[in-house]
């Protein structure tokens, strides 16, 4: 026989200041309607959120600083993926600087959202007051927040290691790579948003090695033979290379490049808006 | 003029009214004309089979996805086309959690809060839900019943008007459970209004004013608790009462069911005392489900029914399918 109801000696109390704001028989409780914090505080919160979880993660700096150190320190020392003219630690520099760049905005941004995806990370943020739009625009600060964190500490290694920063190659550098994270970030989201989250994995991994190692980003796409020079100098990362280069050692700005990664930012761009896929339904 | 005392009382505004909704994943028809109201300060219950449309009933109401057909409108509002400032007095529990599996268990609810203007005590709703006992635990470490803990606590910490919660219980242990009844029972009697989807039937019967029962898309019994079973039951002859004695000697208790099951004889019936009217409830479930399971397996839906009295037992059989 029931003698008690399911809940009595629940003794622990709930949280006192409960009420919503239509409390119907609590008047003094009454509270302003819930409301959202301002729009720049949402996307803020989310930027702290995102850069602390990127930053936090192992993984994640192993990818974003130290593949990056090392591209420099082995650049600056072997006698590869260099331009006459050029000091060496330029053309590693510009290298370092491409990769670190793919690997945040691609490959981890990818490999994030895929796995926020698989957990329905993505559906619950669209049902809080910062919804899809401030979602991406926190996503794309931390980016640039964490791009800003490896410029200072790979620029740094490269002062060590002997380079000597320019004021205006570091202006004409900003541009390009705000150009870049808005590229490689939509194509990032875009393998995220279209592959299950293993694939996710596999091919975003694949594909920053294939782009750092034979896309033209550690060696100029000069030094390619002649049928692959063409091929990658369609690809954002062989303009993204060949930009960086122009600014930081000294080579040809070819409109072609800034082309090709204009248009690969506004694809990418496009193509998230119109194939991203919030949930895994 | 005189007051009509047979009037019910006045019924609390409505949070939800869904209305013929329908919805389909390519060929396979979801939502099949579900309607269904849920009123402030009352926690309803929807109720059905995995695949029954709860999710995507949820998931229309919550403004995740734009249903094919019929109306639904969430605090006067379409919520396919409503903005922050919508989204900030609906608190969404989804049914994955929903979690940044790379965040801290506190930093996630810190942040959750911040998104709100107006927030409850972070610390105090970390501290009633046990959340800072793993405070500082990345998420994907937590335990099953940790995260739906957190889950709870990002849906409620924007001090919402409607609360969808999908599971709120599952995976939590005994204490946890009944804490977590009460909090959804206060937020009720607060003036909110809960929608929460489960396949308990303790926390339907302990906390739910209404349910709403879904099979293959469409809404096939609703009212509350006890209109259901007895809407469903009294044809075999079944009348389910639930009451609650206090001040019993526990001594006492036989002379005292023996007193009652004589008191029903006397009228000609037989009495079967339970604890509760989980069962009973879960009974009604899978009688209301017969025809979809038969027809899934092609069976007549006569073969499923049962006789009255092996309800229970049936019930208890078939828990598995239901879960």
């Amino acid at each position: 026989m029931s003698t008690t109801s399911p809940e009595q000696g629940a003794t622990a109390p709930a949280p006192a200041d409960l009420a919503p704001p239509t409390a119907p028989d609590r008047p003094s409780a009454r509270r302003p309607e819930p409301a959202p914090a301002p729009r720049i505080r949402r996307i803020l919160a989310h930027t702290v959120l995102e850069a602390r979880i990127l930053l936090s993660n192992g993984e994640q700096l192993l990818v974003a600083i130290a593949l990056p150190a090392m591209v420099l320190i082995g650049l600056r020392l072997l006698p590869i993926g260099r331009l006459e003219g050029a000091q060496p630690i330029e053309t590693a520099l510009a290298a370092t600087l491409g990769t670190a760049l793919i690997s945040t905005s691609f490959t981890s941004q990818a490999i994030q959202t895929g796995f926020d995806r698989r957990n329905g990370v993505l559906r619950w943020v669209a049902t809080t007051p910062l919804g899809r739009d401030g979602y991406l625009a926190g996503k794309i600060l931390a980016t640039l927040l964490v791009h800003v964190v490896q410029v200072l500490v790979l620029g740094l290694l490269g002062v060590i290691l002997g380079w000597r920063p320019n004021l205006l190659e570091l202006l004409a550098v900003v541009p390009v790579w705000l150009l870049g994270t808005i590229a490689f970030g939509s194509l990032g989201l875009l393998v995220a948003g279209l592959l299950r989250t293993e694939a996710v994995l596999a091919v975003s991994n694949l594909v920053f090695v294939i782009l750092v190692a034979a896309g033209g980003i550690a060696f100029p796409t000069s030094s390619y033979p002649r049928l692959l020079h063409s091929l990658v100098d369609l690809l954002p990362s062989g303009a993204l290379g060949e930009l960086l280069r122009a600014c930081l050692a000294g080579g040809d700005v070819t409109g072609g490049s800034i082309i090709v990664l204009v248009l690969w930012a506004a694809g990418g761009s496009l193509a998230v808006a119109r194939w991203f896929r919030w949930t895994s339904v | 003029m005189t007051d009509d005392i047979t009037a019910p009382a006045s019924t609390p505004p409505a949070a939800l009214r869904i209305e013929d909704l329908t919805h389909s994943y390519g060929p396979v028809r979801a939502l099949d004309g579900l309607t269904l109201t849920a009123l402030r300060g009352q926690v309803t219950a929807l109720l059905g089979p995995n695949g029954a449309g709860k999710t995507t009933a949820v998931s229309c109401a919550t403004g995740l996805l734009r249903a094919s057909g019929g109306a639904v409108e969430v605090l006067g509002r379409d919520p396919w086309n409503a903005g922050p400032e919508h989204r900030a007095r609906v608190g969404v529990m989804i049914q994955d959690g929903g979690l940044a599996s790379g965040s801290r268990a506190m930093q996630l609810l810190r942040y959750g809060a911040s998104l709100h203007a107006d927030p409850l005590d972070v610390d105090q709703v970390a501290e009633h839900l046990g959340i800072d006992d793993f405070a500082g635990t990345l998420v994907r470490r937590l335990s099953g019943g940790q995260r739906q803990r957190l889950a709870l606590a990002l849906a409620i910490v924007g001090r919402p008007e409607l609360i969808f919660l999908d599971e709120p219980t599952a995976g939590m242990d005994p204490a946890i459970r009944r804490r977590v009844r009460h909090l959804i029972r206060s937020l009720a009697d607060t003036g909110s209004a809960v929608v929460l989807t489960t396949h308990m039937m303790d926390d339907v019967v302990g906390l739910a004013d209404a349910v709403c029962v879904i099979a293959g898309g469409r809404t096939v019994a609703s009212g509350s608790v006890q209109d259901v079973i007895t809407a469903h039951r009294e044809h075999e002859g079944v009348v389910s009462v639930r009451a609650v004695a206090h001040g019993v000697d526990p001594a006492a208790v036989p002379a005292l069911e023996a007193d009652l099951a004589a008191a029903a004889a006397r009228h000609g019936a037989r009495l079967e005392i339970t604890g509760a009217g989980a069962a009973d409830l879960e009974a009604v479930l899978l009688d209301l489900m017969a025809p979809q399971r038969a027809a899934a397996q092609g069976q007549d839906a006569g073969a499923h029914r049962r006789e009255p009295g092996t309800q229970v037992q049936d019930a208890a059989e078939q828990e598995g399918t239901l879960r």
